[in-house]
């Protein structure tokens, strides 16, 4: 009995006592042998993403370079459909679709940031929380229900439509504004996600420091604010954009194809909708809205990382 | 307002107001009406009936019972493939770090109907190039409509990234490595380590990377949609045209869910790190 209550600490002080003194080649040992295994419970991870992910990716690639000639079926590597997809409709998608996420990422990054600003400098602690949760829930948002929610409000047949008469005033939401209309939903609330964090790293400090100077209000904006949060209103300026560019779901529910955007032409494509024989055009649309994403993602990171340094 | 201490500047509280109503008003304008528009039949006053006549409607069961199904599968192959990979990432093999960081990174640069469409032409590679090998059984048996795995597969993929920073933020908080040799040194074996000691520890983490994917999933069109196959979403579509109404309350119903999931979510989250925001003036 006696044994037993002692064998415990005897055996912890043993080990502590040997931990230090430990030779390095076992744990050296040990760490290969679990790092073998560490890597093994990698892999899974890796091949599961090698074939969900770059399977379809290789694909697109191959598709988006393979061009068939309609005569002899015969296929040949080559940039026809990169080229047709800068083209006549393809193109005017792709035109549409830029402008319509860079004039909503804009909008809702101004908005954002008059919220956000609102927010912040706020007194009630409150209030903050919930706008910062709603934001939360709301940046998540989108896709169909998003689309319907609109539709019962501001369609053709639309509650507040109906109630003030929108329709004789020529409001149409099935249009270029009434996406942006929408887009704002959720693009204003994932730029206050974006942006408080920002805001918060602006020190009171800095705004005394300058009132003391015998700065203006606008100059403290214009030399202090507003260069300390550059780096992050131009990333979530990006990072708005992205997001608006690769929906899909919210503007083929709510417009059909009314509006020319390139997710709704490589649908088109894609169901056979259009010409047979284009499903490779699509899979170049593809491409070009991943080089866009791409570039997107290449301006965001760094400038992430940059407005990083302010807040730390 | 009065009895609040912190200094309001007084010059700026009018803009502040106005920019707070305006931004109440637009998000909540809509909701409000999305419900007016289901209850409210034009002449016929106020009805309940679009929600009443969910459960009967055809086709409702059984597409959101589809979605349910989807979201678990997604949710156990997400949490199998990430969870194991994470822990070893910082217990032993840190190395792999950046591999798995850019891996999980990845699906983000790819939009989903991008990657719809490399996914439909690898699913037309079966029938146009592989009709004669065994592998053709895997392609049919992948597009199944009545659990169509080809979607768990692209679900994961696209929940790789949202999970993977909810499980590594998770880890961040704890010192998996302390853990696991203060368990080994009290003579667990690994496998106890890691169950026992650094799984519960990560109940938080779990959760969230759970909801978010669960969110994904239930709210998922563009891909189904493409690939064909008829989950919630697709199907709220498809009775918009005949069932304004219904759609409107469907939609508004399965916000409601995913918000009060969202939110559950959010809750976990700000009670996990109440020091955190405390400490902010």
């Amino acid at each position: 009995m006696t044994t037993d209550m002692t064998t415990p600490p005897t055996a912890a002080a043993s080990c502590a006592a040997a931990a230090p003194a430990a030779p390095a080649a076992p744990a050296a040992r040990t760490g290969r042998r679990a790092g073998r295994s560490g890597a093994l419970a990698v892999v899974p991870l890796l091949l599961f993403t090698a074939v969900a992910f770059g399977l379809p990716a290789l694909a697109m690639l191959d598709g988006a370079f393979t061009t068939r000639d309609p005569a002899t079926g015969a296929t040949s590597y080559g940039l026809g459909n990169l080229t047709a997809s800068w083209q006549g409709a393809y193109l005017t998608a792709l035109v549409g679709s830029v402008k319509l996420s860079a004039t909503s990422a804009l909008l809702a990054a101004l908005l954002g940031l008059l919220l956000a600003q609102a927010v912040v400098t706020s007194p009630l602690r409150a209030l903050r929380e919930a706008v910062l949760t709603a934001s939360g829930v709301l940046a998540n948002f989108g896709g169909v229900p998003l689309a319907f929610a609109f539709v019962a409000t501001l369609g053709n047949s639309g509650v507040l439509t109906r109630r003030l008469g929108l329709s004789d005033t020529g409001w149409n939401l099935y249009s270029f504004w009434g996406l942006v209309l929408v887009y704002l939903y959720f693009l204003v609330p994932l730029m206050v996600l974006t942006i408080t964090p920002a805001l918060d790293g602006l020190r009171t400090q800095w705004r005394e420091a300058a009132q003391n100077n015998g700065a203006t209000h606008r100059q403290y904006w214009q030399h202090v604010a507003l260069p300390v949060l550059a780096p992050s209103l131009l990333g979530g300026l990006v990072l708005l954009f992205g997001s608006a560019f690769a929906a899909y779901a919210t503007a083929a529910a709510m417009v059909g194809s009314s509006v020319p955007l390139v997710t709704l032409q490589i649908a088109d494509a894609i169901s056979g909708n259009v010409l047979i024989g284009q499903e490779n055009v699509a899979l170049a649309l593809s491409l070009d809205m991943v080089l866009v994403a791409g570039l997107v993602m290449a301006v965001y990171l760094p400038l992430q990382r940059r407005s990083a340094r302010w807040l730390a | 307002m009065a009895r609040l201490t912190a200094r309001p500047t007084p010059a700026t509280a009018p803009w502040r107001a106005l920019v707070l109503a305006a931004a109440a008003l637009y998000f909540l304008v809509p909701l409000a009406a999305s419900v007016v528009f289901t209850v409210d039949v034009p002449g016929r006053g106020v009805d309940l009936g679009a929600y009443t006549r969910i459960l009967d409607t055809e086709g409702f069961l059984p597409s959101l019972l589809l979605s349910l199904e989807l979201a678990a599968a997604t949710i156990a192959v997400v949490l199998l493939l990430l969870v194991p990979a994470a822990v070893a990432l910082r217990l032993t093999a840190p190395k792999l770090r950046p591999v798995v960081e850019v891996v999980c990174a990845a699906p983000l640069v790819v939009p989903p109907i991008a990657f719809v469409a490399g996914i439909g032409t690898v699913l037309k590679w079966g029938p146009e190039h592989l009709s004669r090998t065994p592998l053709f059984q895997t392609f049919v048996a992948v597009q199944n409509p009545d659990f169509p795995v080809v979607l768990v597969l692209a679900y994961a993929v696209m929940a790789l990234p949202f999970a993977y920073r909810a499980l590594d933020a998770g880890l961040r908080a704890i010192d998996v490595r302390t853990l696991v040799e203060a368990a080994r040194s009290c003579g667990a074996s690994l496998p106890q380590a890691l169950l026992r000691a650094v799984l519960p520890n990560l109940r938080g983490a779990l959760l969230s990377a759970s909801f978010l994917t669960l969110a994904l999933v239930l709210g998922e069109f563009t891909t189904a949609q493409l690939l064909g196959f008829r989950p919630f979403a697709v199907w709220i579509v498809n009775i918009s045209g005949s069932q304004a109404q219904m759609s409107v309350a469907v939609s508004v119903m399965s916000l409601l869910v995913t918000w009060l999931l969202l939110l559950v979510l959010a809750g976990f989250g700000s009670r996990r790190t109440p020091s955190s925001t405390s400490d902010r003036k």
